[in-house]
This record gives C-alpha cells, sequence and structure tokens, in this order.
C-alpha cells in the first residue's frame, strides 16, 4: 500500500515557473514548432528587429541576411543592418532575456509588440545547439563595437554573458547591429518568400540575401525615403478593460476623474468625460485612486457607451496606395495587371486599425509544366501582412482569409467554386496595421476574426476587385475588338474580288477602299471603351430591326 | 420578266463600292423569309411575302460570313450570265468552297450553307434562282401531245417512248411550238405516271400528264403554272389521300413558306385537286386498300384544317374531318385493288366527267 501524500510534500514540489521555462517546453507557443519554421523564425525575428529599429531612428535600412549550412540540420543565420545600434548595457537583456522590450507597453504601431522574438531565438538556438548567440552592436562610428557572446537563463529569465569585449575591427559599419545565431534548421524557399515579401510591403528597405548554396540576391529599394513615423497612441476608452484601467488610475498624476478621463486617454475632451462619469455615476471630482471595485466596473460601462471620438489615426503608418503597387510592379516586373488599395482607418475594441489590399494579376506561371488539358486554373496566391511582417503560416485560421473567401469573386470576372480563394493567375496581397494587432497566438501567424477587421477587409479587397474587373473586362472588350477587325479583315479578300466582279469597278481599287474603311474603324475602335458601346449598340439595334420586320 | 439580271447584280455590286466609298457599313436588303412575314394574299389565293426586310451588313459580327458568302454567290451567278453557261447549285459550292487566307475558315464548309444564301440573293435581288443560271436536280417527268423547243432542239413529248420528258430547273428557257391538250393532269407519284403513260391516258384524254415524284420541284411547279397561264389549260391533281398528298396540292396551288417569295412564279392558284378523296375510298368501295393514319397524319391533318385556303371550303373541311375521323388513309396504288386498269378507265374518266373536282 503506497503512502498517502501530505499537503506538506506537495508544498515541497510546488515552485515558481519561469516564463523561459515555460517557453522552454511549450516552443511551438513561439514557432518554433518545425526545424524548417524554426530556420525561418530566427531570420523573421532579426528582421523585424533591424527594420523597427532602422525606421525608429529615421534610418533607411540596408539589411544583409546571410544563411550558411554548418551541418546536417544546423545552420548559422547571420542578420545585420545599418541601424541605431544598441548601448553596450541593454544588448544581454534584449537578446538574452523574454519579455524584455520597448514596445509592449505602448500603443504605436511596429512590428513587434511583445517583447518575445528574438530572445526566444537565443533560447531556442541554446536548447538546439548550444552555441551562444554573438552580437555585435556600434552605436557611433567612431566609438568600439560591443561585442557579446550569451546564453538565457531559463530559471531565472536573465541573460548569461558568456563573453564580452569591444573591438576595433569593423563588422558592422559605421553603426548598426549584427547578430549570428547558429540553430537546428531546415532549410525550404519559404526563407526567400519571407524576405521577398518582406522587401513588397517596406520599399524603402534593400535587402541582401545568401542563400545556403551561396547565391546572392538583392532586393533592391523601391523608394529611397522612409514613411512618416507612426505616434503613440493614449489609449482609447472604447477599448478599456478592467485590469489596464486598474493600472492606469493608480499611476496617474491626475487628482481628478475629470482629468484623468481628458489626460490619460485619446479623444477624450471635457464633454465626453462629464458624459462618460455622468453614465458611470461617478463624481468628476472623485480622486482616480480612491475607486474601488465596482466604481471601476461602472467606469468601463461609462467609457464603453459614452459617444467618444474615433481614435486618431497618425498612429498608422500604411505602406501607401501608390507606393504599395509600386513596390509590387518591382518584384512582378511583368505582371499584366497591378492594383491597390489603402482603406481609412477604422477601429475595433477602441484600437485604430488599417486595411490595405493588393492585386497583381496575370503574371508568368513559375511552373511550366502544365499543358492545355490540365489548364484548370489554380487558386490565387494570397500574401497576408501584419504591420508589414509577411505572415507566412496558418493561413486558413487568419481572419483576412475569411474575408477573402467571404467576397464573390464571380462578380470581378474571376472563377470561384463556393467560398473558397478564387481561381486565376493572380496574388493578392492583404495588408492589417494597427497599433495591436489583435493575433491568434505569440508566433503572430494569423490575425484573430473580429468583424470590424473582417468587414473592413471585404471592403478594401472590393474596392481593388472593382479596379480589377475593370481592367478585366476593357482587355476582353479589347481582344473581342481585335478579333472582329481580324475577321473583317480575313474577308476582305474576297468581298473585293466579288464586288469588282458585279461592279466592273478593278480589284485592286475596290480592295483599296474596303482596307481603308476597315483602317478607319480600326482608329476609332482605339480608345475602345466608347466606341464599343455604340457600335456594340448599333449591332443590337440592327438585330432588333430586323427582328421587327 | 424580262429583266436584264446582269444589270441587277451589277446595280448591286456598284451600290456596295459606293458605300465602302462613302466609308458607310455596306448592306444588302433581303426581306424575311419566315412565317411572320408570310402572308396569304386571299385575292390571289396564294402566299406571298410580306414587306419586312432585314439588313445583312459587312461591319457586323453576325453578319459579315454571310455578307461575304452573298456576294461570292452573287458574283458567280454573274460570271454564268456573262458565258451564258449554267451550273448546279452543287457545282457552285464547290467551286466557292475554299480557306480563306492565314485561317482555317471556309468560305463554305457544307452545301446546306451555300443554298439558302441562293434563296437569300433571290429576294433581295427579285430574281429566280434560275435565272441566275443555278440549277438543280431534274426531277419530275412530263408527257403529251407538246413540242418545245429546248436549247435549240426540238423535242416532241408524245414521242418518248416507255419514258418521259425530264423536267429541268430551267423551264422558263423552253419555248413551247405545239400544245394540243385540253387539260393537264398532275400525279403525285411516279408509279402512277407510269400506269397512265403505259395504258395512254394521255392519249386517250387529250391531256399533258406530269408526275411530280413526291413533292414537285420548282421546275415542275414553273411548267405547270406556264401550261396553266399560257394556254389556259385546267390543272387537276392526283394525289394519295392524306395529308402529305394535301399538301403537295396545297403547294403547287398557293405556293410554300419557304419560296413564298416566288409563288408569283411558280404557284397556280387555279389547280383543282380530284382525288384521292377518303370519299372516294367509300365511293369506290376501297375500304379494305386502306392504311391507318398514323398520329402524325392525324396531327398533320388539324393543322392543315386551319390553313386559309382549306379553311375557305366547306367541302375540304369535309374530307380532313373524315380523315381525322375514320383515321384511314389510302395511296392512288389503292385503286389497282379493282383492277390494275381501274385507275385509267373507270376512275380517272368517271372523275373527269363528272368534274368531281375540290377547289
Amino acid at each position: 500500500m503506497s503512502e498517502r501524500k501530505k499537503a506538506e510534500d506537495f508544498a515541497k514540489e510546488q515552485k515558481e515557473i519561469s516564463v523561459s521555462e515555460f517557453f522552454e517546453k511549450n516552443k511551438h507557443l513561439l514557432g518554433f514548432d518545425n526545424p524548417t519554421k524554426s530556420l525561418l523564425m530566427a531570420v523573421k525575428e532579426a528582421v523585424d528587429n533591424s527594420l523597427d529599429a532602422c525606421e525608429e531612428a529615421g534610418l533607411v535600412p540596408d539589411i544583409t541576411v546571410k544563411i550558411k549550412n554548418v551541418k546536417e540540420d544546423v545552420y548559422l543565420v547571420s542578420v545585420s543592418d545599418n541601424g541605431p545600434g544598441i548601448v553596450k548595457e541593454q544588448i544581454p537583456r534584449v537578446f538574452g532575456k523574454l519579455l524584455y522590450g520597448s514596445k509592449f507597453h505602448r500603443l504605436k504601431q511596429s512590428r513587434g509588440q511583445q517583447g518575445i522574438g528574438i530572445s526566444s531565438v537565443t533560447l531556442y538556438s541554446q536548447l538546439t545547439t548550444g552555441v551562444p548567440t554573438k552580437v555585435w552592436s556600434k552605436v557611433e562610428s567612431k566609438k568600439k563595437t560591443h561585442y557579446f557572446e550569451l546564453h538565457l537563463n531559463t530559471a531565472k529569465n536573465e541573460p548569461d554573458i558568456v563573453k564580452e569585449e569591444d573591438i576595433d575591427k569593423e563588422v558592422v559599419g559605421e553603426h548598426g547591429v549584427r547578430i549570428d545565431m547558429e540553430i537546428h534548421g531546415r532549410y525550404r524557399k519559404t526563407v526567400e518568400d519571407y524576405i521577398k515579401q518582406t522587401s513588397i510591403s517596406n520599399p524603402f528597405a534593400k535587402i541582401s540575401y545568401t542563400a545556403p548554396d551561396g547565391t546572392k540576391t538583392t532586393f533592391p529599394r523601391s523608394l529611397n525615403e522612409l514613411p512618416k513615423q507612426p505616434k503613440t497612441m493614449k489609449p482609447h476608452p472604447h477599448g478599456m478593460e478592467f485590469g489596464i484601467l486598474q493600472r492606469l488610475l493608480q499611476k496617474t498624476s491626475s487628482r481628478t476623474l475629470l482629468s484623468f478621463l481628458t489626460n490619460e486617454f485619446s479623444s477624450v475632451g471635457n464633454q465626453s468625460a462629464k458624459e462618460i462619469c455622468k453614465i458611470a455615476k461617478l463624481d468628476e471630482g472623485t480622486k482616480p485612486q480612491e475607486l474601488d471595485r465596482s466604481s471601476i466596473e461602472k467606469l468601463i460601462k461609462g467609457m464603453q457607451t459614452a459617444k467618444v471620438q474615433r481614435p486618431p489615426t497618425d498612429c498608422l503608418s500604411p505602406i501607401g496606395s501608390a507606393e504599395l503597387e509600386k513596390s509590387l510592379k518591382k518584384e512582378y516586373p511583368n505582371a499584366e495587371f497591378v492594383t491597390s488599395i489603402t482603406r481609412d482607418p477604422e477601429v475595433y475594441r477602441g484600437f485604430p486599425f488599417l486595411i490595405e489590399v493588393g492585386i497583381i494579376y496575370g503574371f508568368e506561371q513559375e511552373s511550366k509544366k502544365k499543358n492545355d488539358e490540365e489548364k484548370r486554373e489554380d487558386t490565387i496566391e494570397l500574401i497576408r501582412f501584419a504591420n508589414r511582417v509577411p505572415l507566412l503560416y496558418q493561413q486558413s485560421a487568419c481572419a483576412l482569409t475569411e474575408a477573402v473567401k467571404d467576397v464573390d469573386w464571380r462578380r470581378y470576372n474571376l472563377q470561384q467554386s463556393g467560398s473558397n480563394l478564387p481561381s486565376g493567375p493572380m496574388k493578392l496581397v492583404v495588408h492589417i496595421c494597427s497599433v495591436w494587432v489583435p493575433f491568434m497566438s505569440e508566433s503572430k501567424e494569423a490575425v484573430a476574426a473580429y468583424p470590424e477587421i473582417i468587414k473592413e477587409t471585404k471592403l478594401a479587397i472590393q474596392d481593388a476587385g472593382r479596379k480589377l474587373s475593370s481592367y478585366l473586362s476593357g482587355k476582353r472588350r479589347a481582344g473581342e475588338q481585335k478579333r472582329r477587325l481580324q475577321m473583317f479583315d480575313r474577308y476582305s479578300g474576297e468581298v473585293s474580288a466579288a464586288l469588282s466582279i458585279l461592279s466592273k469597278i478593278p480589284e485592286k481599287e475596290v480592295e483599296k477602299k474596303l482596307k481603308a474603311l476597315i483602317e478607319s474603324r480600326i482608329h476609332i475602335k482605339e480608345d475602345f471603351a466608347d466606341e464599343e458601346t455604340k457600335e456594340v449598340a448599333g449591332e443590337a439595334k440592327d438585330v432588333k430591326e430586323a427582328k421587327k420586320k | 420578266m424580262v429583266k436584264d439580271v446582269k444589270k441587277v447584280l451589277e446595280n448591286l455590286g456598284i451600290k456596295l463600292v459606293q458605300e465602302i466609298e462613302k466609308k458607310e457599313n455596306p448592306n444588302i436588303e433581303i426581306p424575311i423569309r419566315a412565317l411572320s412575314n408570310v402572308v396569304y394574299d386571299k385575292k390571289l389565293g396564294q402566299l406571298t411575302l410580306g414587306n419586312k426586310t432585314s439588313k445583312r451588313y459587312y461591319f457586323n459580327v453576325a453578319h459579315a460570313k454571310k455578307f461575304m458568302q452573298t456576294v461570292m454567290v452573287a458574283s458567280f451567278s454573274k460570271q454564268l450570265l456573262e458565258q451564258n453557261i449554267h451550273a448546279s447549285i452543287r457545282d457552285m459550292f464547290y467551286n466557292l468552297k475554299r480557306t480563306l487566307p492565314d485561317s482555317d475558315e471556309n468560305t463554305f464548309d457544307e452545301q446546306s450553307e451555300s443554298d439558302p444564301i441562293i434563296v437569300d440573293l433571290e429576294v433581295a435581288t427579285d430574281v429566280l434562282r434560275e435565272q441566275l443560271h443555278l440549277t438543280t436536280d431534274r426531277k419530275g417527268i412530263v408527257a403529251g401531245n407538246v413540242i418545245i423547243q429546248d436549247r435549240g432542239d426540238n423535242i416532241d413529248w408524245s414521242k418518248l417512248g416507255s419514258g418521259g420528258w425530264s423536267i429541268p430547273s430551267t423551264v422558263d428557257e423552253i419555248t413551247f411550238k405545239k400544245v394540243d391538250a385540253e387539260f393537264v393532269l398532275v400525279v403525285e407519284k411516279n408509279a402512277g405516271f407510269e400506269r397512265l403513260h403505259e395504258d395512254k391516258f394521255w392519249q386517250k384524254h387529250k391531256c399533258i400528264l406530269i408526275g411530280t415524284g413526291g413533292q414537285p420541284s420548282r421546275g415542275t411547279r414553273l411548267l405547270i403554272q406556264r401550261l396553266n397561264g399560257e394556254f389556259k389549260l385546267p390543272v387537276y391533281v392526283f394525289c394519295d389521300s392524306d395529308s402529305y398528298g394535301f399538301y403537295i396540292y396545297s403547294v403547287i396551288k398557293s405556293g410554300s413558306i419557304s419560296l413564298a417569295h416566288v409563288s408569283d412564279r411558280i404557284a397556280t392558284p387555279e389547280a383543282k385537286y380530284l382525288g384521292l378523296t377518303i370519299s372516294d375510298i367509300y365511293e369506290y368501295d376501297l375500304k379494305k386498300a386502306t392504311i391507318k393514319a398514323k398520329d402524325v397524319d392525324i396531327k398533320r391533318a388539324k393543322e392543315l384544317l386551319n390553313y386559309d385556303w382549306f379553311k375557305k371550303n366547306p367541302k375540304w373541311q369535309k374530307e380532313i374531318n373524315l380523315l381525322i375521323e375514320k383515321g384511314i388513309k389510302a395511296e392512288i396504288e389503292a385503286l389497282s385493288h379493282r383492277g390494275l386498269k381501274f385507275m385509267s378507265e373507270t376512275y380517272l374518266p368517271e372523275k373527269l366527267k363528272k368534274k368531281d373536282f375540290l377547289d
């Protein structure tokens, strides 16, 4: 008979779990579910950080990515940038501590938002190869380069510095960061797809990429200026939740509830603040720190129901319709038709967001194995971005995908069976930017299905779809026009010969006149839109007349 | 009839070239040949074309090819006229069929495409196919005391032995030298013609005997009309006693819907129906030689009841209703039930003597 355990025994076993230990066991939550994806994650986290750093420092990014196959299933990922660099004291924690970052507590559009990304790669590398992550950072051209070799102490969630020195050797140019990570992984083309897509959504960035086999590809910039820096936004009352509000109430230096509301929130003026207090049945003069639980709950209700202006939108930084189009044309120079749409900002849960859509139609199929019999067209390729970061996994779980499927593509002259993705030689780009993109998990692969987001995405797609549709019907009309003129031309020889016999006018002469007439009809048709309808209407009239008679 | 066909075709060509010069959409105006544009002219007693027309344009996707085909046929015909030769409609098809340059498209794919174009040209120019020097196979035979001239040769219809003269499609080109007859007897079937020819019926009864071999050809109808019009000979039609036979008579007398545009040239409104009638079956005791009428016969008979020219005559109404009611029909050969010479020696002489005709 086994001995019964006592509560004291359990107590001995119960202990704190560090965040790092938790993620050590749950690597998949951070996106490291398999070797292919793990390698991609390492590249992605490093590149995203570089882009964020350059952008915030107002530097046009120049990023180099190199992947080397060290031995079977082990790769060295090396990413360097021309960013502002990181000061010596911060380096260990930025790369060696989970949940450490500058972006979590503020409401501003950025690629990273949680402070997990790059340190999770350090953790993963340490778990799979044991090789420390190497970091070079240079802040000013005159200063030395700081060099670190780092591990992550999982029990404490603190960095372990393996080696540290200041060196003279030029590693990152005048300023910037380079990071080398040796990880267990598997190389697939998805890495290149990610870089190509990143280049689309960051047209101001130049990215040089060296694949494991040594081939070097450069993705040039199509824009020489950085986008306008998004502003940091104060929280909007419509998105308030209990915990956050409680913290804000404690921290505030405002003395009254009224001033708390006007100072700490966006879009709240005196008028709205008074209305919130009225709905919440709270005294405007109450000291913020003195509100109790039930008052806070009332306050939330007031904040959510009161009429408040929309949040400001200068905290968003879209790619921009013209820029996106230019970028797509650069990336797909052979595309027949490219268009893009940037919608006005909308709001979900008090967070402003904005949708952009791009369409690339009629490009050279990459695989030419298709023969005529297999001409059934493939479904389109959907390229998703969130805050300029490509989303490469979990397409079917994503709200953006749901919105694409929800659109009736047949209206825009594409084939679509049921509510699947449409078919055709097309790539569809959908970009959501927001101060807080609602991802379904920490690995940031799929956007959660907020109705406002789905609705707005659909509207954006429909805007772009209409442009595509008018292009396609114009193209079809032009094609038809060409065919009919070819037909008139084809018959002209026989008609001229016959008319010459009938009228006794020399064939050459008749033919010349007929060709001139056909020619004149081509010229009229060159701006086909208007003439075409007239011609068609004329024909319809002929037929109608014939029927009438 | 004396129309300068060459000139008509030339004018058509000149008009089209002028339209091309004026940068207009060249077109040929063609009266519509459809039931909706066919009317029964009670005064004339024949089907005629209404005045609805359609225009065939060159610059119209739906018309262009037919436009080309129409001018091709017109120019082909003009060349025939210039050389004074004839061509069958099949010859024409092969002559005009070719592949258009830089394509795999043919001017004509089948004869069924070129045949209707000829009729289009006929209605558009108001000129008969025969006048366009386009011929069809000979169909129909004739015998009688008649001498004609055909391309310079004299032909005596009474001296053709066991056969008769095969009726060509270009009947308007023959001239009559001698016509010694009191009426024309048109027999629907070649077998009936053979019977009566062998029995020298035309000699004994001073008539012209015509065998149509089913639905009469345009040439045969034209010949019937000429004999009726030019020599005032009464025309009696002798057909099977069924819907099809009645309809043959109707076509000879009033014209057909598909050829309504030429009714005035080939219909013979004065033609009368001699037999066989359903009443004859009872009158001449042929009950045992009848055939049961099929559903299609009954259906067709019901349609005939509503034809204007059958409607106005109570006797016809009676005959057709009888067919529907009794559900029987009879071929002219049924008369042989009463003996091989019953037709020529008893039935026909009696009918002619009694003037027992349907109009």
